[in-house]
């Protein structure tokens, strides 16, 4: 019964995401335009510094960016569903809030994972070559980061009754990760303090596996950015399903 | 099947509920008749183990709330007062995340709802998302999802407000063929006299606290008779004429002549060889639970917000009655 609670639970959000047009169009249009405006955009400030390709450094910090929000939105839909009153046939059901939790995890890990192809597919924008290797390993990234980021929005979900609240988090929480974790920029050259916040960021670890496995080039070992998004996955499961076990 | 003792929820200041015991046997239809903000919803939120007590006891199925609540979900279902789809799904979709996630096979699944969709007529309207339905088709929807997997233990709040007859006798008549084959129990509020009287019994609530418990016949009892209402050509003199020949309690307004009388029956043929006033028309109300209602508590079950004297005489009536 766990698992099939978790299935309904995914089913239900996937039936959602795939329903709202709107959502399916922007979910492509938004990373083309910014591969297409961004990569050309910054490309002629780099080259004439004498850089390597920007739109190329930037690909994987797109899917990155990519995952953190889609994780995020996923998880924090259950705000909306506390408001519009869905949440309480959930939460009055015979299966355990852990399944909840669960479920809400692994749709915010799937529609990642399908945002994710849609960025991958569009990699011929900015000329990077991806073999069946890569895009089996960039999905298990995917997989893993946003595993660590949707049981993060659904902490804070659980612990937040209303939308008023959303604002805040968008402000002082999903910005400043997707700003600094080295997805517009090369963290080598940032100043200390910057540098301490991209070292405590688990999508930095994401974005650097990601642009380890699809450009060679990263800043830590393969090994240690899996690490520290599995910890940080596992920790905010755990706080995750405990608070929403709490929730009233 | 429900059992509460000395049940209460405070939110900071408000005692929502404040002591209420009860219990429900298999089989009954218990009702919470009580006006806005008398503690009905809350009370349902800690039977359903939505809300944990802040103090006292409830157990549903034999199971605590607080102790067992997935024990406790298992054996109920719910029709929330307040809305509780998922509008961007269709009607079928709600239904099957309902039938999924409470584990009703397949095939009953199917056959459910068809019954049901049928039941609340949107059988034909399954296929849309649910935005597009109209309040009333909302609710309608809503009651036939709580009703799909055939809950030992139904919480209905506030079922069919907004609800046109015809509608509310088809969801009455399935509730009670429910009943009937398999005996499920029925704890439901509503501030509708007139549906309160299908229950088996009824926990008058007021201010978070049960005022009263018993049958509906018995509640009317207490209101110590029957009302009866004359027109006579001269009201005037008929008042009179009552007054000196019956030791009654006699009211007149332009409705005619209002008396409470406890053997009605025996008292109108008497009355009409007697009286010499002419008769225009002579009325026999039964008492309605509006009445034992206003008699509790001192107020009106519609006005929304009582006044502090009201509550106070609620009071004094509760500790002098008992
Ligand atoms: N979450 C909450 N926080 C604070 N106060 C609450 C909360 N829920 C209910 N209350 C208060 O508790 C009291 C009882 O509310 P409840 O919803 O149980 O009333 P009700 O009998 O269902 O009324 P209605 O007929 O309007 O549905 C009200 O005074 C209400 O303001
Ligand atoms: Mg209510």
């Amino acid at each position: 019964m766990f698992w099939k609670a978790v299935y309904v639970i995914c089913l239900r959000d996937i039936r959602r995401f795939f329903r709202e047009k709107s959502q399916v169009i922007g979910s492509i249009a938004r990373p083309a335009l910014w591969l297409a405006i961004m990569g050309t955009g910054f490309n002629t400030v780099f080259s004439s510094s004498g850089s390597d390709n920007y739109a190329q450094f930037l690909f994987p910090g797109i899917i990155g960016m990519t995952v953190l929000f889609t994780s995020v939105f996923s998880a924090v839909s259950v705000i909306w569903d506390r408001q519009f009153g869905f949440l309480r046939e959930m939460l009055v059901a015979p299966v355990s809030r852990t399944s909840i939790a669960v479920g809400k995890t692994l749709s915010g890990c799937f529609q990642s994972l399908i945002q994710g192809s849609i960025i991958m597919v569009l990699s011929f924008i900015v000329d990077v070559h991806l073999s069946p290797l890569i895009i089996v390993q960039v999905l298990a990234i995917i997989l893993l980061a946003s595993f660590a980021l949707t049981s993060m929005g659904l902490l804070i979900a659980s612990r937040m009754p209303s939308f008023e609240g959303f604002n805040l988090i968008m402000n002082f929480l999903v910005m400043p990760m997707f700003l600094m974790s080295g997805a517009f920029f090369p963290i080598s050259g940032l100043p200390a303090w910057m540098k301490s916040i991209v070292t405590i960021n688990p999508l930095s670890y994401g974005v650097d596996a990601l642009r380890g496995v699809i450009l060679g080039f990263h800043e830590h070992a393969l090994t240690t950015d899996i690490l520290f998004m599995a910890g940080f996955a596992i920790i905010m499961t755990a706080v995750a399903v405990t608070a929403f076990n709490k929730a009233e | 099947m429900i059992e509460t003792t000395d049940l209460c929820k405070h939110f900071d200041g408000t005692k929502a509920v404040d002591g209420v015991t009860f219990s429900v046997d298999k089989g009954e239809i218990f009702g919470f008749l009580g006006p806005n903000g008398a503690g009905k919803t809350t009370t349902i939120n800690i039977l359903c183990t939505l809300l944990t007590p802040t103090s006292g006891e409830a157990r549903v199925n034999g199971y605590d709330v607080s102790k067992n609540p997935n024990e406790v979900r298992k054996s109920i279902g719910l029709i929330f007062q307040e809305p509780s789809l998922d509008d961007r799904l269709t009607a079928e979709e709600n239904l099957d995340f309902h039938g999924m996630i409470y584990d009703v096979p397949k095939g009953i699944r199917k056959e459910r709802k068809k019954e049901l969709l049928d039941m609340v007529d949107l059988w034909d309207r399954r296929k849309d998302v649910v935005k597009t339905y109209s309040g009333g088709m909302k609710r309608r929807l809503e009651i036939a999802r709580g009703l799909l997997h055939h809950p030992k233990i139904l919480f209905l709040d506030e079922p069919t407000l907004g609800l046109d007859p015809q509608t509310r006798s088809h969801i009455w008549r399935y509730i009670n063929k429910l009943r009937e084959e398999q005996g499920i129990t029925i704890f439901m509020t509503t501030h509708y006299m007139d549906e309160a009287e299908n229950c088996d019994r009824i926990a008058i609530i007021d201010y978070g606290k049960v005022v009263a418990l018993d049958t509906p016949d018995n509640l009317k009892r207490f209101v110590g008779g029957d009302v009866i209402t004359i027109k006579t050509t001269d009201d005037e003199k008929a008042e009179k004429e009552i007054g000196e020949q019956y030791n009654l309690h006699v009211r007149r307004d332009a409705g005619g002549i209002h008396l409470e009388i406890e053997n009605s029956e025996e008292f109108i043929p008497q009355f009409i060889s007697s009286f010499s006033t002419k008769i225009n028309s002579i009325h026999l109300r039964r008492p309605t639970l509006d009445d034992v209602f206003l008699k509790l508590t001192g107020h009106e079950i519609r006005t929304e917000e009582a006044s502090v004297r009201d509550r106070m005489k609620a009071g004094m009536r509760m500790r002098g009655g008992h």
